[in-house]
């Protein structure tokens, strides 16, 4: 899962690309334009080395939260076959974590760093995980709809410029093909099913809609400029793009088990060829990045606390002369 | 304020919020040092590099590289190598090799002699 199109990015902190080596910079940038990867230790911009961290530590923190909201049903799964799935799952999106922290460490970060910057606020995660899963359908919603949604997402990011984001989520993409079809599974079972079942997963698509409609971020119309990203392959389709196709693949999937779409404006413009909504509330997503949302404060506190109550086993496992070494690939 | 949850089984933990500006919680080096992981598929088959895992030593290393890359699919053997001791070539450098490519000398396709012999069987030499 989990990647969103939405990533935060602190304006102050942007570094002036004019100042690079222009010769270095030409270079760079002709090694993109012809399709060739950036490896680890290759010379590139102050301004890509810190897009690109920002961008798979966020994409890491988001698996490693992502994680809280689904894992709680666990206990709860409705069979063994559902639970082992689940459980499953939410050890890929661990696993995934783990593949992004190391792809981020490859530009020098730690992942000591990253995670203390997770848990102090500083460094953001997808949005959608600080809502709540309040039910089992819930897990049906998230399994299906998130999930795709960021497989949109990192289909096109592997196509991107950065030879360890590449090759970690070509790995991802392929074990989230089985998150998807275990998500649509449930939410086909209980759109199909009683009264009951069909209550539960039209009331969960309804409170999980608009988070889902912010996932890829603002439209690009209100977005800052993100031609030199899109340049240099770290952004490679634009928020609307992502939406759109998103729309076209997962609407008539959702209508055709007979669950209402939350909006009454959502439509396919038959000249445009392009879905029509009722814009999201925004401010409601900035709100959830600044801290506001409803499961802000539990899922860093959880978080915090597992770091905690690892701590001893970290400590005792620690060698006098362990030394680091950022990974090579 | 303690946090309040859906999950009955973080509400009993009793969990402050964090503070806006906490003491780092992980200090330098806590998660250990990083090894490469090579996974091989099949006998017969090559080992390939993977990624890595973050581990306290080569034991531990193993353990969490057969839950990370062997979770799926095949696995017959694995490779763990700490990194420390992988002695990598700076991309920098491969214009040592630019003109590998060219050197025919060192390629079947760098011999043609079927001209020379279709020539010679026209010529009078040929008996």
């Amino acid at each position: 899962m989990y990647g969103g199109g939405y990533i935060h990015d602190d304006q102050k902190k942007k570094t002036d690309i004019t100042a690079e080596d222009p010769a270095l910079l030409a270079e760079f940038e002709a090694r993109i334009a012809r399709g060739e990867k950036i490896e680890p230790r290759d010379w590139m911009p102050a301004e890509y080395r810190r897009q690109l961290i920002r961008m798979i530590e966020q994409h890491a923190h988001s698996e490693i939260i992502g994680a809280l909201p689904e894992g709680t049903w666990i206990t709860r799964a409705p069979g063994f076959r559902r639970k082992l799935a689940l459980m499953a799952k939410v050890q890929d999106e661990v696993g995934h974590a783990q593949l992004l922290y190391s792809a981020a460490e490859t530009l020098g970060k730690s992942r000591e760093d990253m995670i203390n910057d997770l848990i102090n606020g500083k460094s953001k995660y997808s949005n959608v995980f600080n809502y709540p899963s309040k039910t089992w359908a819930d897990v049906a919603v998230i399994g299906f709809l998130i999930d795709a949604a960021a497989i949109v997402n990192q289909v096109a990011n592997s196509k991107g410029s950065y030879g360890p984001y590449c090759r970690a989520l070509e790995r991802i993409c392929y074990e989230e093909s089985f998150h998807l079809k275990q998500g649509h599974s449930i939410f086909v079972y209980l759109a199909t099913g009683t009264p009951t079942q069909r209550a539960m997963v039209q009331d969960a698509l309804n409170r999980w809609w608009q988070p889902i409609m912010h996932f890829f971020g603002p439209s690009d119309k209100m977005s800052q400029h993100t031609e030199t990203l899109m340049r240099w392959k770290v952004k490679m389709a634009s928020n609307d793009d992502m939406r759109q196709q998103f729309l076209n693949m997962y609407v008539p999937k959702i209508r055709e088990v007979g669950i209402v779409i939350p909006d009454p404006n959502l439509r396919k413009n038959p000249e445009t060829n392009m879905w029509e909504f009722t814009e999201p509330d925004w401010n409601e997503f900035y709100e959830v990045i600044k801290g506001n949302g409803p499961c802000n404060a539990e899922r860093l506190a959880v978080r915090r606390a597992a770091e905690d109550n690892g701590a001893w086993v970290r400590a005792a496992l620690r060698k006098a002369d362990q030394h680091y070494v950022t990974p090579l690939a | 304020m303690k946090i309040k949850s859906l999950d009955p089984r973080v509400s009993r933990l009793e969990l402050d919020a964090v503070d806006k500006q906490p003491d780092a919680v992980l200090k330098p080096e806590e998660h250990w040092e990083t090894y490469q992981v090579f996974h091989q598929r099949k006998r017969g088959e090559k080992h390939s590099s993977v990624g890595i895992v973050h581990a306290p030593s080569a034991e531990m290393a193993l353990v969490f590289a057969k839950e990370q890359y062997g979770r799926r699919g095949e696995t017959v053997n694995m490779w763990i190598v700490n990194t420390r001791d992988v002695l990598a070539m700076d991309y920098d450098d491969y214009d040592v090799f630019a003109t590998t490519p060219d050197k025919m000398y060192r390629d079947p396709a760098g011999y043609k002699v079927n001209d020379k012999i279709a020539e010679f069987k026209k010529s009078n030499l040929h008996v």
